[in-house]
């Protein structure tokens, strides 16, 4: 069954046309990757499922049921979690704080009992903070727990927002270019992550990513876009192959000379 | 430097990070608590004006430093405090117990009203509609003059707890203790927010309002809470300055009061509750810090009293145009520095502080 559905979606920014009857959907326990050249619209598509933008035309639902009359903080309750392309930390805060914003969906105390931190808050804190060290650990996060993120490393800064998008303990992750900006060892890290995210933690993925070697080491299937059109969907080998692909990348005059 | 050996969640849960932490914070509660057996009434009462704007601070600085919202209103919950304390007491007869919480619901609801619009807005937006509402207060008061007296003002009655009285003139070591007393409590309150997923949230919004409601933040809800208890806090503050100034009317309040709250927080430093405090500290104790110096210079140079206009403000914009040049995390901020320098002697770097290039934002989205 899927989890994830697109269903004839368009946005147009005035003129522009930014994704032109895009359908596609995720399967439950899935690797699904979008990949196109810049200005495809595979991050717009990450802000409609966000609920950034609002569709033009079409539905996007999500187990069953459409998400376009939810709210932007709505999302993350039903158990879809995301990254940034461009990092969007809490940067005055800690790596651990960082985290313990993404248990924000499963807070159970209310305000009140916060100020007065009743023994109740107490033992949600614990309960949160547990659940944190878990990813920290899955992550190998430990030797910046205590860090502020305003002084880590871009590589750094990636996985700790991979693993803030964790701690919500969603359903399904959206990631954002996982691997732009980092390192060939870091990028394998993170093809290890997205496999164990799927498989041990039962969580679906759909990212976007510019690295074909990661999409082809880790995802089930891959949807090729360009300039906001649907241009093929497939396993990784089959989409690379697509002539559509090709010429998208490469254009369409010297398609033998350039490959 | 010092190596918290941390052995459960708790000990990043707790107040206090370690032994000696405790320890220095308690030294000053008790130096505080003993403050009446040390100075005389003139500066205890100084120091009592010192809580009541410490406490005033830590309303703004929750808006400010740790939700990232600008107010240049803040004046404006001081008078609904002020004014609400003292009606609910002489037209209800409320006792100060009662009417000092009350007042600080109270201001904290009008907040939220005027939250409910004003944080849509952004930046130096939100400070001119805040700044518009401090200045309409003003007048608000006047054309309120059945209940709030205008332009002739209130005189509140004194404090009474259980039969007890306090008045700043009578029995200023009682107020200075109940004063000090209802700050500690606003300061555990305060810390309590910061440490709960409530401070984090704010944290949250003040960094990057997208991720925040990535992360399932309501962002309205959360702008318009810390708007409502930053007023409620300020509220406090309010009442407990009527009850010291002793008749306050529509001028006590005014625009000046908002902006020199908001500078306050900037000099102590913005983001740390210490640092409204010493803010409050320079607030008070600058304008006697002048007073002083002129009797001294008059006395070795001679020529009478000298009465130089606007050195105060002055001298006080000079310390803010210093502190945003050289020292944008404030007083607080550089005593964080300095002590560093201590703790890793000889191993501080100059850098150690400094920001990193911060990277490319995602296109805000609105």
């Amino acid at each position: 069954m899927s989890l994830l559905e697109l269903e004839n979606v368009t946005l147009r920014f005035g003129g522009l046309v930014a994704v032109n009857d895009v359908s596609f959907s995720v399967d439950e326990g899935e690797v699904f990757a979008l990949v196109g050249p810049n200005g495809a619209g595979k991050s717009t598509i990450f802000n409609l499922i966000s609920r950034f933008y609002d569709p033009a035309e079409g539905d996007i639902r999500f187990d069953g049921k459409s998400i376009l009359s939810l709210e932007k903080h709505e999302i993350a309750d039903l158990g879809i979690a995301r990254t940034f392309q461009n990092i969007e930390l809490f940067e005055q805060a800690t790596v651990l704080q960082n985290l313990l914003v993404g248990r924000h969906t499963h807070r159970k105390t209310n305000p009140f009992s916060e100020i007065l931190f009743l023994p109740s808050v107490r033992r949600a804190e614990r309960d949160h903070r547990a659940a944190v060290e878990n990813v920290i650990d899955f992550l190998d996060l430990q030797p910046y727990r205590e860090k502020y993120i305003a002084g880590l490393p871009y590589g750094v800064r990636k996985v700790v927002e991979m693993g803030r998008a964790l701690a919500i303990e969603p359903r399904l992750l959206l990631l954002d270019e996982p691997a732009s900006g980092l390192s060939v060892e870091e990028t394998q890290d993170v093809a290890f992550w997205i496999e164990d995210i799927r498989n041990l933690m039962g969580v679906t993925v759909l990212m976007v990513e510019h690295d074909m070697g990661l999409v082809s080491a880790v995802s089930d299937r891959v949807l090729a876009l360009a300039e906001g059109k649907k241009l093929a969907l497939g396993t990784p080998a089959e989409v690379q192959s697509d002539p559509a692909v090709i010429e998208a990348y490469l254009g369409s005059d010297d398609v033998e000379g350039a490959a | 430097m010092r190596i918290v050996f941390k052995t459960s969640y708790d000990s990043d849960i707790r107040m206090f990070k370690h032994g000696w932490h405790a320890f220095w914070y308690m030294a000053l509660l008790a130096l505080a608590i003993a403050l009446p057996f040390l100075v005389g009434e003139f500066w205890l009462g100084e120091f009592t004006s010192m809580l009541i704007w410490s406490v005033a601070g830590m309303g703004l600085m929750l808006l400010v430093g740790h939700t990232g919202l600008a107010s240049l209103g803040h004046a404006a919950f001081l008078a609904v405090g002020a004014y609400a304390n003292v009606l609910l007491q002489q037209k209800l007869g409320l006792p100060f117990l009662v009417s000092l919480p009350l007042a600080g619901v109270i201001a904290g609801l009008v907040g939220m009203l005027i939250a409910i619009p004003t944080t849509k807005l952004h930046g130096i937006y939100m400070a001119i509609a805040t700044m518009a509402i401090s200045i309409l207060t003003e007048d608000i008061i006047v054309i309120l003059e059945p209940w709030t007296g205008g332009v002739a003002g209130v005189f509140p009655p004194d404090i009474e707890i259980f039969g007890y009285g306090f008045n700043r003139y009578l029995n200023i070591t009682g107020m200075y203790w109940l004063y000090l007393g209802i700050t500690v409590l606003i300061v555990l309150a305060y810390k309590n927010i910061l440490r709960s997923p409530l401070g984090r949230s704010f944290g949250a919004v003040r960094d990057s309002e997208i991720s925040a409601q990535a992360m399932g933040i309501n962002l309205p809800r959360t702008r318009t809470l810390a708007f409502a208890l930053s007023c409620a806090i300020t509220g406090i503050a309010g009442a407990m300055m009527g009850h010291f100034s002793g008749i306050f009317n529509n001028e006590t309040f005014n625009i000046v009061i908002s902006i020199t709250l908001l500078l306050m927080i900037v000099v102590g430093g913005i983001g740390f509750i210490q640092g409204a405090f010493i803010g409050a500290f320079i607030i008070t104790f600058l304008p006697l810090g002048i007073s002083f110096g002129r009797d001294a210079i008059v006395s070795i140079m001679g020529g009478g009293g000298m009465a130089i206009p606007g050195l105060e403000s002055g001298l006080f914009g000079a310390i803010v145009i210093a502190v945003i040049i050289f020292e944008p995390a404030g007083l607080y901020g550089r005593w964080l520095k300095i002590r560093t320098y201590f703790e890793l002697f000889p191993f501080y770097r100059r850098d150690m502080f400094k920001r990193q290039k911060s990277y490319l934002k995602t296109e805000r989205m609105r």
